[in-house]
């Protein structure tokens, strides 16, 4: 009796799928989140981005999302559960679930998928990322302002390229106001736990870096920055309100408009693979205001944002040095993506080794 | 700056992250001493965290956010114990179940509390004694969970070895048929013990979201109530080794984060293996007394009991 009645379902929709074709369909987006949303950073800010496709498309599109799911084996179990059930669009949103995603693109040829801050693509596979460097930038030229030890404390999560370009990103800006700044970094092997990223604030603080900056998803590090008396900066949004005499300014992921356009080609039928990394120009990365500073400071920031707009100043401008001596680009020449998308090493200035 | 200005600040971070540690263990200790495996210390803590967060938020009174922390973490071993302990439920089966359902639960409770900041718990300088130099401000400014955590150690080592109702608890644990057969009340004891360890565990994740890192974040315990079961196991259910094991946890935990401020060369991948690999190393090699490890060892750890048997 089921089994007929299952027959009777599936041959049914069989017939309007073919009959009523793609209308009938109902488009689903899927998102998974490597952190829970509740991270008030980088996973809240994609479902931000998610919530922005309903806005916007309404009835037209569905979306659904996992979180907190863990980089690994497990990873593409959940993809493969995302694309076997109905999902026509899905986006992998952390560094890690770039092999799983790629895995699994290759056995859904149907389903897009679209995958964050990697590099592997293939026909229904694009990549996407915020040039979050942009905004590092800026807030070294804050820190170099605000600093009276000269040490910046980085809390880092892993030694990847897209950290490191951080880190890189955020020194040269900070050397392009003074070059006696040097940067701390501590890696504490998780994005996400509360506990161990103020550890590592408080163990940079107490060796006598008085600007925090984190490479991780919760606003613990900035917390301790609020009750050590130091300054810091927002992680993926604005935290303010954690440390209202801290945040100098925060790098904000901006989403929206691109999930919204991406949505909306998947539903056109213009979808089609490519890579996106866009910055302050294209609004993907945007500043929070700048707060706790004289005004002379965030003059001079609002200053340098406006030239990276432009694109009168790069980030990655030579000349650059690495901590060997070694210079990876003269003056006047800029680092193409290529190599800032693979960057594995430190300029100059940065403390301890890079490991690898 | 000299080097024992530079040890304070690192000594004040170890103690804010092997408390939590601390409380938990203890709990779990006396649980499994009465013979009851709660493997739902995770779920424990972290319902414990957002309780305490929610009240304290919301009524201003941190002293009732931490009872209520207590409590919550109570409750859900209350359910536990009735599952394992009245209904025969297999307890390792049932403890994994408590810990996902304890951080479901939370997150689902918690969506209204994400973003909110707190102001930390407040320390409690004890005048006077609070200004000698060094171990002044360590050991007498600090916030009451970590006194009361320090006293915990005391009176469970207290109740456990010389008051009738640790020698009862102890007997449960050993076995319970005999504690049964001697008219001893098997089940009420380990529902207390297993209350106990709900409270316990309750109050290391208020002490979490109260004063570690005062917020709420989702699933903010990380892991730690696997650390503290570990701990238990390791320090062969005496609770000096427990005291002694999470602070060297801790310690090694922030030891490592300085030592890579300090840029010593040393993979940071490897650094963070330290604390668990050293924990492990030290408490094996302490407790290596295969007679000892005997006595103290609860023999009817997670075996149910029934009176009919």
């Amino acid at each position: 009796m089921f089994r007929k009645i299952t027959l009777a379902v599936v041959a049914a929709a069989f017939a309007l799928s073919t009959s009523v074709g793609a209308i009938a369909e109902e488009n689903k987006v899927g998102f998974i989140y490597v952190g829970p949303i509740g991270d008030h950073g980088w996973s809240y800010r994609h479902d931000v981005g998610r919530l922005a496709i309903e806005k916007a498309l309404g009835d037209r599109v569905k979306t659904s999302f996992i979180e907190s799911v863990k980089e690994g084996p497990d990873a593409e179990r959940v993809i493969q559960q995302l694309a076997s059930s109905g999902h026509n669009l899905i986006f992998t949103t952390s560094f890690g679930f770039m092999n799983p995603t790629l895995k699994v693109a290759k056995r859904f040829p149907k389903v897009k998928f679209e995958h964050a801050t990697g590099y592997k693509r293939s026909d229904n596979l694009s990549t996407y990322s915020g040039r979050f460097y942009e905004g590092r930038y800026v807030a070294g030229v804050i820190a170099a302002k605000m600093t009276k030890s000269n040490v910046v404390g980085y809390v880092g999560s892993f030694p990847i390229p897209e950290v490191v370009r951080g880190i890189n990103a955020f020194l040269l800006g900070a050397r392009s106001i003074n070059p006696k700044i040097t940067i701390k970094v501590v890696w504490v092997s998780t994005w996400y736990d509360p506990g161990k990223e103020a550890d590592a604030a408080k163990a940079l603080i107490d060796q006598g870096a008085d600007i925090i900056t984190q490479h991780t998803d919760s606003p613990a590090p900035l917390q301790v920055a609020e009750n050590r008396g130091v300054y810091g900066f927002g992680q993926a949004s604005d935290n303010l309100h954690f440390a209202p005499k801290a945040q100098l300014t925060a790098i904000i992921d901006n989403w929206d408009s691109y999930y919204v356009s991406r949505a909306r080609a998947m539903l056109d039928g213009t979808w089609k693979s490519q890579d996106v990394w866009g910055g302050f120009k294209d609004g993907m990365v945007s500043m929070a205001p700048f707060t706790n500073m004289p005004s002379d400071v965030s003059k001079l920031a609002a200053e340098t944002q406006a030239a990276i707009t432009s694109g009168k100043l790069h980030p990655f401008q030579g000349p650059i040095k690495d901590q060997e001596g070694k210079v990876r680009a003269e003056a006047g020449k800029v680092l193409d993506d290529g190599t800032l998308l693979g960057m594995n090493w430190y300029v100059e200035g940065v403390e301890g080794k890079l490991p690898q | 700056m000299n080097g024992l200005d530079q040890l304070t600040p690192i000594i004040l971070t170890v103690i804010t992250a092997s408390t939590p540690l601390l409380f938990a263990a203890l709990g779990e200790l006396v649980t499994e001493k009465s013979g009851v495996l709660n493997l739902g210390v995770e779920g424990m803590m972290v319902i414990g965290a957002l309780a305490a967060f929610a009240v304290t938020t919301q009524t201003g009174s941190a002293v009732l956010g931490m009872a209520v922390g207590a409590l919550a973490g109570a409750g859900l071993a209350l359910i536990f114990a009735f599952l394992t302990l009245t209904m025969l439920a297999n307890q390792v089966a049932t403890g994994l179940a408590l810990t996902i359902f304890g951080v479901g639960l939370s997150a689902l409770a918690g969506t209204g509390f994400v973003g909110i900041a707190l102001t930390p718990l407040q320390k409690l300088d004890i005048p006077v004694l609070s200004s000698i130099p060094v171990l002044g401000p360590l050991l007498f400014n600090q916030d009451v969970l970590v006194y009361l955590s320090f006293a915990m150690v005391f009176a469970v080592y207290w109740f456990l070895n010389a008051t009738r109702a640790g020698l009862i608890l102890r007997a449960v644990g050993v076995s319970h048929a005999s504690a049964h057969a001697i008219g001893l009340p098997v089940k009420l004891t380990r529902y207390l013990a297993t209350l106990f360890g709900g409270l316990m565990a309750g109050l290391g994740g208020a002490y979490l979201s109260l004063s570690y890192t005062p917020m709420w974040a989702e699933n903010m315990t990380a892991g730690r109530g696997w650390i503290a079961l570990a701990l238990v196991v390791f320090s062969t259910w005496r609770p000096g080794r427990l005291l002694a094991g999470a602070y060297l946890f801790g310690f090694i935990t922030v030891l490592q984060l300085h030592a890579q401020g300090a840029g010593f060369a040393v993979p940071s991948q490897v650094m963070s293996m330290l604390p668990y690999l050293a924990t492990i190393l030290v408490l094996v090699l302490i407790s290596r007394d295969k007679i000892k490890i005997m006595q103290n060892a609860p023999a009817s750890l997670g075996k149910p009991f029934h009176s009919a048997k």
